[in-house]
């Protein structure tokens, strides 16, 4: 999407529609749908006819609610999960509708189409997309809101429309005002106009203004509800015995000693375990301890980690399905004069979000309600409602706060919601599915594990001639409703983003990029940042092998190669200037560089890192990102920290295993991930952009790996391959 | 039966010894703001005050906490610490998703109760046992300096 960045007059009547309403409490409630051309349709969905679109618009949705107590009721068609947009949605209603800032209140939606992503048409909170997404949308909600109540106060005043001008929370008229509270019941009778103008950026007071959390002080002082939180009475709390291998089932099994524990009140089998019912969490678990279950481990029974990497690196011995290509890179190969050839691997990783997961359902005749935390709510009503024979609305979600997300909470397969809502129905009562974290960190839905494979050519400048790349992983999109527009010729585009596309290999003349997509049992899902997680690794590696191998400055190699691609160039010179590349650190300690571009922005990173006795400490990550217009800075900055905490905690320990089809780790101690004392201290800078906006959730993370691996090699000569780093140096 | 003194207040409940703190407050008490995070005392997202002392809750069973004080997030801006630690942490705006918070701001304020200047060093040692997946580390770190300023 272009956001337009000079005002410009929107037509409305072609573009969207709208409509004023009365809510029961009183005031203006401005509901509007988007066009649908560019919804994903999901299996089964049909294609809506084409023609007049107001002749068939979707049930009105409401974006905003302004209350007769001055209040104004952002509603949120995206999930709030830490990344911020429960400010920044808001945020751009409020600079349009010259909003009072201190009256802004925020709510989840509910799920419905009209909340569908203006660019994905599901509702989904996922690729750092909702700022860009909703930036016209949110900011003509605003606009058109006021251009209402201005009526509305016109008429009232009996002036014209064009006299009056509005400020915080206020229509004003000369020397006289009116509160927007005092318009909403008013306003609810005046004719929608039918376009408004966007206000020009130069005049923006709240948009690009680093701006606190309105989520803030409910999560200082313990009052935030998440979906674990939920409580109401007549509430059971259920806890799942799940297969230990992916793909088994239960064969039979004994509750006779778990329906003995005080508290537990059913055992039922549902089709991905058996479920303890209980009156509290304790009761489960003791429940769910005392149960025996006889399994039949399935065809999974025999999954190794270690065998499985062995069986990628023999399917990277031969090319797979070509994802990109230019020239002819064999025989440009055969006239290289140096190489570089090596191979990459980066393990299975869980998500692990602080929250555990958890689902509250509660089924009646012809209604199912459900409190969670998702991501994805379109996906989880059609899953909820394909169970109980209902249709997707009715099925009412109600979403929570996310404690963390990053990916685990958008399950296309619907896999937490769909085996609560199986619980509540076989236990014919509301019930909390709840889950541990062991249960969290052996249940699936890892980031793929991957194996790359490079040999490049190098011309006698020392520049790539020459570059064949082989990657074998899972596919996140096979079995998914996605796999319809995201793979193609067989190419599963998650797998091959920043390397397929990669802008280095565009100053290649001859390269072959090709994909293997293994099977392996094991589920997996998109994980921050999802493909850049493992490509911008091996990439931003290669290309340090590739400038060490020239004898040349890293940061030099990369602005080379980089000469007409001004956004990378931009984070780039951003981050090495600020880092001062070229100036001496402290002895021990030594620099490494990586830039790269995912979810439309652009994010360079200079680390600063020392190894003692193999131990390998990040004193310092110097970030640059070129995002567009960036709507709230301190968010973004936010996000960039988060970014690099979630990336070095991955880079540096985190890994799944299996062993015998089982997964080997099993809560915090052994699946580690970043904690305080060795979080390096962050600076981040934003490139001043007017380009296309990207997101700023993800973009900050794949170049976190590379930057530290690269600062090792600086430091001791070794390359890192392999992640995590574990004790590689040791 | 069993008598805990939560927040100040003497509260008769119906659970079993051996249930954590962390369920009596959330399951039995319905008081959410305490956290359940790995259910071993590797995250911090569950950490109370025992007098005065932070602990974890999911690993602590209510027998153990019979004729001591029980202090949690809900009490915290009844508490001068905890007062200047939540006021830091708005100053600053650490939070994120906030589910792992009210067992940062129960680590920190313990902290500073006991440690008016706290180093970076007396940090990472307090505070590494609290997991924040957000990553809100480094503002942390600020807000606990900002509020060790207003305490002195």
């Amino acid at each position: 999407m272009n956001a337009p960045l000079k005002s410009q007059p929107l037509n409305i009547s072609r573009r969207t529609f709208i409509k004023a309403t009365a809510l029961i409490a009183g005031g203006l409630v401005i509901a509007f749908t988007i066009p649908q051309a560019k919804r994903f349709l999901m299996p089964g969905a049909k294609p809506e006819a084409t023609g007049d679109e107001s002749k068939k618009l979707p049930a009105p949705n409401a974006f905003l609610r302004v209350g007769t107590d001055n209040t104004v009721t952002v509603m949120l068609a995206h999930s709030e999960m830490g990344q911020g947009i429960w400010t920044t949605l808001p945020m751009l209603i409020a600079e349009e509708l010259d909003a009072d800032w201190s009256k802004i209140k925020v709510e989840h939606a509910s799920a419905a189409p009209d909340y569908a992503h203006t660019a994905y048409g599901m509702q989904i909170t996922g690729g750092s997309s909702t700022t860009w997404s909703e930036f016209d949308r949110y900011r003509q909600a605003g606009a058109l809101t006021r251009a209402i109540l201005i009526s509305a106060a016109a008429q009232q005043l009996d002036v014209s429309v064009e006299s009056l001008k509005t400020e915080n929370g206020f229509v004003i008229s000369g020397d006289q005002k009116i509160s927007y509270g005092d318009l909403a019941e008013a306003a609810t009778k005046i004719e929608t106009p039918k376009a408004v103008t966007l206000k020009d950026p130069k005049d923006w007071k709240v948009i690009g203004k680093a701006t606190k959390r309105l989520d803030g002080a409910e999560k200082i002082n313990g009052t935030a509800i998440f979906g674990q939180d939920i409580h109401f009475d007549g509430l059971m709390t259920a806890m799942v015995v799940r297969s230990p291998v992916f793909g088994g089932s239960v064969r039979k099994f004994d509750a006779s000693a778990a329906k003995q524990i005080k508290g537990v009140h059913k055992v039922v089998q549902i089709p991905t375990g058996v479920a303890v019912i209980a009156d509290n969490y304790w009761a489960a678990k003791k429940g769910r301890d005392a149960l025996k279950v006889d399994w039949d481990l399935g065809p999974n029974a025999g999954l190794d980690s270690k065998a499985l990497l062995a069986d990628f690196r023999k399917k990277a011995a031969s090319p797979g399905l070509n994802a990109a290509k230019a020239g002819d890179s064999k025989v440009a190969m055969a006239k290289a004069e140096k190489f570089v050839e090596a191979e990459y691997t980066l393990p299975y990783l869980a998500h692990s979000p602080m929250e555990p997961l958890n689902c509250t359902v509660k089924i009646d005749t012809d209604t199912c309600e459900i409190w969670t935390g998702t991501q994805m709510q379109t996906t989880d009503q059609q899953a909820a409602a394909k169970i109980l024979g209902l249709k997707p609305e009715q099925i009412k979600i109600h979403t929570q706060f996310l404690g963390g997300g990053f990916g685990r909470r958008a399950n296309p397969a619907a896999d937490f919601v769909s085996e609560a809502v199986h619980v509540a129905k076989a236990a014919e009562m509301p019930v909390k599915t709840v889950w541990s974290r062991e249960d969290d960190v052996k249940g699936g839905y890892y980031r793929p594990m991957y194996l790359h494979k490079a040999k490049i050519g190098l011309d006698n400048n020392g520049m790539p001639a020459a570059w064949e790349h082989v990657a074998v992983g899972q596919s996140i999109i096979v079995g998914t409703p996605f796999e319809a527009f995201m793979i193609k010729d067989g190419i599963d585009a998650t797998s091959v983003e920043g390397t397929a596309d990669s802008p280095y290999l565009k100053s290649v003349p001859h390269y072959q990029v090709s994909l293997h997509t293994a099977k392996t049992g094991i589920p997996v899902l998109w994980w921050r940042s999802v493909g850049h997680s493992h490509t911008a690794f091996v990439m931003e590696s290669l290309i340090d092998e590739l400038a060490h191998t020239a004898k040349k400055d890293p940061l030099e190699y990369r602005r080379a190669l980089l000469k007409d691609h001004p956004r990378h160039l931009a984070a780039l010179n951003l981050a090495a200037e600020k880092a001062e590349w070229h100036k001496p650190l402290p002895k021990g300690v030594f620099r490494g560089i990586a830039v790269h571009e995912s979810f439309g922005s652009f994010v360079a990173q200079v680390a600063e890192v020392s190894v003692e006795k193999g131990e390998v400490k990040v004193h310092r990550m110097v970030s640059a990102i070129d995002c567009g217009l960036a709507v709230n800075p301190d968010s973004l900055k936010a996000q960039m920290e988060s970014s690099i905490s979630f990336g070095l905690g991955a880079a540096m320990q985190s890994e799944i295993t299996f062993k015998d089809g089982m997964v080997e780790q099993s809560n915090f101690h052994d699946y580690q991930v970043m904690r305080m004392a060795a979080m390096p201290k962050v600076e981040v800078f934003i490139v001043p952009s007017t380009e296309k906006m990207g997101g700023v959730g993800e973009p900050g993370l794949p170049p976190v790996a590379p930057a530290v691996t690269n600062a090792i090699f600086a430091a001791t000569g070794k390359r890192i391959r392999t992640l995590p780093i574990g004790n590689q140096l040791v | 039966m069993i008598t805990l003194n939560i927040n100040g207040k003497e509260q008769q409940l119906e659970a079993s010894d051996d249930m954590p703190i962390l369920w009596a407050l959330r399951d039995v008490l319905h008081l959410t703001g305490t956290k359940f995070g790995c259910g071993m005392a590797q995250c911090g997202a569950c950490t109370v005050h025992l007098d005065g002392q932070a602990i974890r809750s999911c690993v602590t069973p209510i027998a153990a906490a019979v004729g001591k004080k029980i202090t949690t997030i809900e009490a915290m801006q009844n508490n001068e610490v905890g007062q200047a630690v939540q006021a830091a942490w708005s100053e600053i705006d650490v939070v994120q998703c906030g589910y792992c918070q009210s067992g940062q701001i129960m680590a920190a304020t313990a902290l500073l109760a006991t440690n008016k200047q706290p180093t970076d060093a007396d940090i990472d040692a307090a505070m590494s046992g609290n997991i924040c997946r957000c990553g809100t580390y480094p503002r942390i770190r600020a807000a606990i300096h900002v509020a060790a300023t207003k305490l002195s």
